[in-house]
């Protein structure tokens, strides 16, 4: 919910999400990734900037470049995983709550 | 410069249309008939989940093989308004003696009749301290589908 929403928010963009993507298949300089894409260097480096903002991607010097890769230990996927794993058990919470006051309340 | 990522905690805040105690009895003396079913440790399907109500208690699934499996221990028990859980479970759901991530819940009254739930899972980089993230890594070959349908779901919603 909430603090996903940069994570979102920075993949919403289909060139920055088509970036992302190809980051998940493998490291790339950005040099590789803007020849691939029917997009600028500069564009695909500021697409780069957000992502590593959102928390979505890291970067690590190699020689004269810098190659940008998504989180190597994973944890952008832990995340989201348990993130729709509480939304469905919170909502059951929820229902069952609910649902005993709706027991407990007479004229139901 | 930043190698490791720190991901953010999970945060989630609602209200339910009950008192404080009675949101509170039903998320911890009832925690079994809430839980998911469709989450638990090993083959055998779960049959019931219990929060044990003190600190240093377990929770823990109970399955239809009789066996008791844990999920780790109660770290704060301040009924009924604030409960830590320690979740050593990891995204596999295995449970990992070496996983250390809390998971908070604050109840707070809105009126009579409210209640206002704070949840927060946080300390998630643990996961990558631990043999999960070793787990993860061995099923990164599925691809990053999870993120982005979890993307969709939110904006296509």
């Amino acid at each position: 919910m909430a603090n996903s929403n940069l994570a979102f928010a920075a993949l919403a963009d289909p060139t920055r999400r088509e970036v992302f993507e190809r980051l998940a298949q493998r490291p790339q300089a950005v040099g590789e990734l803007a020849e691939r894409l029917p997009v600028s260097r500069p564009a695909v480096s500021q697409h780069l900037k957000v992502l590593k903002e959102a928390g979505l991607v890291t970067d690590r010097p190699d020689g004269a470049r810098r190659v940008y890769q998504i989180d190597p230990k994973g944890l952008g996927q832990i995340r989201a995983w348990l993130d729709q794993f509480w939304d469905e058990a919170l909502e059951a919470f929820r229902a069952e709550v609910e649902s005993d006051v709706e027991e407990g309340t007479k004229g139901r | 410069m930043n190698q490791i990522i720190k991901p953010a905690a999970i945060r989630k805040s609602f209200t339910v249309r009950a008192g404080r105690e009675r949101a509170w009895e039903v998320f911890t003396a009832s925690f079994g008939k809430w839980w998911p079913k469709t989450h638990y440790i090993g083959d055998s399907p779960l049959t019931d989940a219990v929060i044990e109500p003190r600190v240093g208690g377990r929770w823990y699934g109970i399955h239809e093989d009789g066996v008791e499996r844990p999920w780790g221990q109660v770290r704060v028990w301040d009924p009924p308004g604030r409960l830590v859980l320690d979740w050593q479970i990891s995204h596999e759901w295995g449970y990992r003696s070496d996983l250390h991530t809390d998971v908070e819940v604050i109840f707070t009254a809105v009126g009579e009749a409210e209640t206002r739930i704070d949840f927060e899972h946080r300390g998630l980089e643990a996961f990558g301290d631990s043999e999960a993230a070793a787990n993860t890594r061995a099923g990164m070959d599925r691809g990053w589908g999870l993120i982005l349908d979890s993307f969709k779901a939110e904006a296509g919603g």
